[in-house]
């Protein structure tokens, strides 16, 4: 239960917000700069494979730049005061039905087109050369501008239909990314699966702004946020669980997991930038974004709890028993939106954290999954972990960056992981201990398979194959990694250094101290104890110990673990397999049954089949002769009624 | 208002166009065809300035009115006019003909019937749509819905692929039962009308305002929607459009899915509801089920194709369910979203086919396990199969999405466990689509397809390019075509009786109408 129901009023946000002036009104130079490069990329084609890359990095890097300008002005307006909305044009407009194309910047979206356009633009510059061998690099190029584009345009809608836009075309650049080597059948079949099961999350987000309209009216933030709480129960409950089932899809949350892990046939800052920072914590904006309608629907806000403490476990649990690196690392950023999402569930006291650790997260796990490119850049495109081991001797930067995140991820003070996870822990069990106990589980996992992630990797003794040679990457990668892995280390620091996070967000999303029913300090130090032991367990089985290069056949959990906690054999058994039955019957049925009975009894009437040639002369003259009945059946009527 | 009489060029110029080309020279097809191109654009370019001069905030229920004594025995007049839904299609139709000709330059060439004849039965075609739409005597639509039929059945009878004389055949006999249904309907009107007014009249504005005793709505609403649902086509009258549309030409295939199946959505819209307001909302659950069953039902029938072109064929079957939909929940955005829908949808699956159609032209199969990685030797021709197949499932910021949500919106602000099915066709639509991606243009590159798929020539991107573009401009600004539709809807809307429901909560915010 949440206790925020009824009589105790949470401490909401607010959604008023002023008309754009000044710098503000550059917001849609934001999106139109990355949109301009795809579309120049895309639609020249071969003419820019020169250069089409630089545009690239030049439209993600104006983007930010825009950002940054914007950021530092709302900095100096009043917290009450940093909402601004720019109206574009109207979009549709059928009667009531009034959907304006409007962007909104405020504190929420501003940390979002930050990291968006930040992390965004240094995997732009790693990119160029990650991708150089690439014969299609300005493809890419185009591609990643479409991203950020669209993700930029999914933070900054006014509206929910607006926002929809640039939640599926988040979705279309990851279909397009993860398909990226679209000629590997794996990678094709990995990118329609992505876009499908986001489908099913987005008949959640096609209901949830129905029933907004139904219920408010509108579809506009203000329209729909502003008026939650005059909603009736069922309507807001309703909405939010449509919310959900749209967070699942976007978030790879239970039951929806099951694309992310195939997602990672993408090259791998596609993984980084797409499917670990931004898009898929697109869920999470959106509960954080609805907060007004979550923070009435306390059934709903339940679900939310659910569904992220099941994800966080299950991540976690896959995370340990994947050989590949990239695998690894996806489970893990299954497990740690869960904690977002699980943060978000639980209300003003967790929505701020949730957003908190997005940010941390974004930032470490774009280091480890550009790190991991860096190993396999360096390996010969090499993911299996079991072919590593002591990288550290040749790949220094790399190590040593990679291990900025790994320290933070763990939550080793004083890296970001620490201030962001320990604080989602500490709202966790200030809901309950439950959730509290779920949360804490998942901190020793997450430290026993990253341990384990980075001791295969990196410790340990060399299981090289014989050709290869790995070596450091270039500067072009590893400068964009080291900015990440400074930032994984200070970033929770500093965002939480006077509190300025909470401060910065509680306008929007709203805030309330979680209070503990005991000392602080001991779950501090109990958390860090039960991750260091974990840890420990996890150096000793995997570091100190030789790592087989064939996997052993491994006990139960570790066999479903494996195969994903049997995520994709339950899709296949309850959906694909009945699926591909129910169509080959209805083709069937369709072929001999709907139609064998139109050519059965035309047969009767004229003798349609097999005397097709003979009865098409026929068949016309018979035509004329019927327009003819047909209009002197029309005159014999007028003449009788006449009469 | 300008006084040009321009519903009665639009349909002169093709039919004078058709009776040229059939003097052109034989042995010189190019030449045919160029004139009819020029033709074409000299119609697109009269309803262009057509659709300038047309007024939004319009009093009357038609514009460009004309109307001349036919058969004065029996009140037929040759009436024209159009409201805002009959102008976008009959603009639809008109940008896609001569799209069509341009794409289709050489799908003829070495057929059974004469390249002047298919250029004079295309434009002959053309004449009869304007005319569908433009009629506003009941008489005058009945002889243009039958009129029709006979290009349609030369084109695909006599250009067709391989198995064209049974497409053909199955075609005209549908078409012909509705037809003669619809006629039984017309006569019965037409009585009736005598009786109530001692004038017999096919007048539509007359008829419409009636107040015709319910029982007998029933019948002669019977009579003119089998007549439409065969057209459009509703599960299960549908089976002919597969045939047809597979064994048609490219350019036959979008002239006949894309805008000729419009005329049974547009007569749902326009003649049964506002003819028979009582008899339309007494078939509402019945409509509503075969429209949401043709939804889901086509989809899944889609996905088990094996032929490229039947896939999108029965795309179609599952959208023209959601057109039906939006019609019968009767509710503005349903309505509006169907009308704009079928604009849309003429677009995109006039995208998808005549995409289709380079491909299969070039391989020389319409069978989808006979591509694979088409996108490595054709990308042009493979992005823009893409582009079209995203409009097809509605992606949000292409055109067919903003008329798919508003159907969507306007069914479950009646009916929500309906819209809920309904939005599930969502899914079921990017399985078609991307499987068929999936198999046609990714993976591993067969020999056969390496060899002989090239990319897309000048004259082929300059064909797509223009309906690429209207997709993505109507994706993000449709609200010209909204306000030019709104207008006629809310007529509708009135004639039927219905009004929207009020939401849960009032809103508050700035000055809104229900």
């Amino acid at each position: 239960m949440s206790p925020f129901s009824g009589a105790l009023a949470p401490a909401a946000g607010e959604i008023s917000a002023a008309a754009a002036t000044g710098t503000f009104t550059q917001m849609w130079l934001l999106i139109a700069l990355p949109l301009l490069g795809a579309a120049i990329l895309l639609l020249l084609g071969r003419r820019t494979n020169a250069w089409g890359h630089w545009v690239g990095v030049l439209m993600s890097l104006g983007s930010f730049a825009i950002a940054v300008s914007i950021f530092l002005k709302m900095m100096q307006e009043s917290g009450g005061n940093r909402a601004f909305t720019q109206h574009l044009f109207q979009w549709i407009s059928v009667g009531s039905f009034q959907v304006p194309f409007d962007l909104r910047i405020d504190q929420l979206s501003m940390v979002f087109v930050l990291l968006i356009t930040g992390v965004g633009t240094l995997i732009h510059i790693y990119s160029v050369s990650y991708m150089s061998h690439d014969r299609e690099r300005r493809r890419f190029f185009g591609y990643l501008n479409l991203f950020v584009a669209a993700m930029l345009l999914l933070v900054l809608a006014d509206n929910y239909l607006v926002l929809y836009v640039g939640w599926e075309g988040v979705g279309l650049a990851s279909y397009l990314l993860i398909g990226f080597w679209f000629y590997k059948e794996t990678a094709a079949v990995a990118a329609k699966k992505a876009f499908v099961v986001n489908r099913v999350g987005d008949v959640g987000l096609s209901v949830a702004v129905m029933l907004m309209f139904v219920t408010f009216g509108s579809v506009t933030f203000e329209g729909v946020l502003a008026s939650a709480p005059k909603a009736s129960q069922t309507s807001l409950t309703l909405i939010g669980l449509a919310l959900l089932l749209a967070a699942c899809g976007k978030s790879a949350q239970f039951p929806l997991q099951s694309w992310l892990l195939d997602a990672m046939e993408g090259p791998t800052p596609v993984s980084a930038l797409i499917h670990a920072a931004t898009m898929v914590t697109a869920g999470v904006y959106l509960i954080a974004r609805s907060n007004a309608i979550f923070n009435a629907a306390p059934t709903a806000q339940t679900a939310v709890i659910i569904i992220g403490a099941i994800t966080l476990i299950m991540g976690a649990i896959i995370g340990c028993a994947k050989d590949d690196i990239k695998k690894a690392l996806a489970g893990s950023t299954m497990s740690q939106i869960g904690y977002m999402v699980l943060a978000a569930g639980l209300g003003p006291i967790g929505y701020v954290f949730a957003i908190f650790h997005l940010l941390t997260h974004g930032f470490f796990k774009a280091t480890m999954f550009l790190g991991a490119g860096s190993v396999m850049h360096g390996m010969n495109d090499q993911v299996n972990m079991r072919r590593f081991g002591a990288l550290r001797t040749v790949m220094v930067v790399t190590t040593v960056t990679f291990f900025a995140g790994y320290l933070a991820i763990l939550g080793i003070p004083p890296f970001a992981g620490f201030y962001s996870k320990d604080k989602i822990i500490e709202s966790a069990f200030a809901h309950s201990t439950l959730v509290g106990l779920v949360t804490l589980v998942g901190a020793a996992i997450t430290a026993f398979y990253m341990t384990r992630l980075v001791a295969m990797t990196f410790l340990g003794k060399a299981r090289w194959p014989d050709d290869a040679h790995p070596h450091e990457s270039p500067a072009m990668m590893m400068i964009p990694v080291s900015i990440l892995a400074v930032l994984s280390t200070v970033s929770g620091f500093l965002l939480l250094h006077n509190n300025w996070i909470v401060n910065w967000l509680e306008p929007v999303v709203g805030f309330e101290e979680p209070v503990l029913g005991f000392n602080v300090n001991i779950l501090q130090y109990g958390t860090l104890a039960i991750v260091l032991i974990s840890a420990a367990l996890g150096y000793v089985l995997y570091a100190r110990r030789p790592v087989p290069q064939v996997a052993p056949v491994g006990s139960l959990l570790t066999q479903a673990a494996r195969a994903d906690l049997y995520g994709d054999a339950v899709n296949e058994a309850v959906f694909m397999r009945p699926g591909q039955y129910l169509t080959r019957f209805l083709v069937w049925f369709d072929n001999k049954v709907v139609d064998g009975a139109v050519n059965g009894s035309a047969a009767l009437l004229g003798g349609l089949s097999g005397r097709a040639r003979r009865t098409q002369n026929g068949f016309a003259r018979s035509y004329a002769l019927t327009m003819l009945g047909g209009a002197a059946l029309v005159i014999v009527a007028l003449v009788l009624v006449r009469l | 208002m300008s006084t040009f009489p321009w519903l009665l060029a639009l349909l002169i110029v093709p039919l004078i166009g058709a009776a040229i080309v059939m003097f052109l020279p034989k042995n010189s097809p190019a030449l045919a065809k160029q004139f009819g191109l020029v033709v074409s654009l000299i119609v697109f370019a009269l309803t262009v300035g057509m659709a300038l001069q047309f007024v939004t905030a319009q009093a009357a229920d038609f514009q460009f009115t004309q109307s001349f004594s036919w058969i004065p025995a029996f009140g037929v007049n040759f009436s024209l006019g159009v409201d805002g839904i009959a102008l976008v299609l009959i603009a639809m139709a008109a940008c896609l003909v001569p799209v069509v000709m341009l794409a289709g330059w050489n799908d003829v060439d070495g057929s059974q019937g004469s390249v002047r004849g298919y250029v004079a039965l295309m434009l002959v075609l053309e004449a009869a749509i304007v005319g569908v739409f433009a009629a506003t005597d009941l008489f005058l639509f009945y002889v243009f819905f039958e009129a029709m039929l006979v290009p349609v059945y030369f084109l695909i009878g006599r250009y067709g692929g391989p198995r064209r004389n049974y497409a053909a055949v199955k075609f005209l006999l549908y078409s012909l039962f509705g037809g003669l249904l619809m006629l039984a309907s017309l006569i019965g009107l037409y009585v009736v009308s005598a009786r109530m007014t001692g004038v017999g009249t096919f007048d539509f504005t007359t008829l419409a305002h009636l107040n015709i005793d319910p029982d007998t709505q029933k019948w002669l609403f019977l009579g003119f929607f089998i007549a439409f649902a065969i057209k459009a086509p509703l599960v299960p009258f549908h089976t002919w459009l597969p045939d047809a549309a597979a064994e048609s030409t490219p350019g036959t295939a979008v002239l006949l899915v894309g805008v000729l199946d419009k005329v049974g959505t547009f007569g749902m819209l326009r003649y049964c509801l506002e003819l028979f307001p009582d008899a339309s909302r007494w078939a509402t659950p019945v409509v509503i089920a075969l429209a949401v069953v043709g939804i889901i039902y086509g989809a899944l029938v889609a996905i088990g194709q094996s032929d490229i072109k039947r896939l999108i064929a029965y795309t179609s079957v599952s959208h023209f369910g959601f057109i039906a939909l939006g019609i019968f929940v009767m509710t503005s955005r349903g309505q509006s979203g169907s009308a704009l829908y079928m604009v849309n949808h003429g677009f995109s699956t006039a995208a998808l086919f005549l995409i289709a159609g380079f491909l299969i032209s070039r391989r020389g199969s319409r069978l989808i396990e006979d591509f694979g990685g088409v996108q490595k030797v054709a990308p042009i021709l493979a992005g823009t199969f893409l582009v079209a197949g995203l409009s097809s499932l509605a992606l949000p910021g292409l055109s067919s999405f903003v008329s798919e949500f508003l159907v969507l919106v306007g069914t479950f602000e009646r009916y929500r466990w309906i819209g809920v099915v309904a939005t599930l066709g969502i899914v079921l639509a990017a399985l078609y689509i991307l499987l068929m991606y999936q198999r046609t243009m990714t993976g591993p590159t067969p020999d056969e397809v390496g060899e002989r798929v090239t990319d897309l020539r000048g004259r082929e991107v300059l064909a797509i390019a223009p309906i690429l573009v209207i997709i993505v401009v109507l994706g993000f600004y449709p609200q010209p075509v909204l306000d030019v539709i709104n207008p006629a809807i809310d007529r509708v809307m009135h004639a039927v009786n219905a009004s929207n429901p009020a939401p849960e909560v009032a809103p508050v915010a700035e000055g809104t109408q229900p």
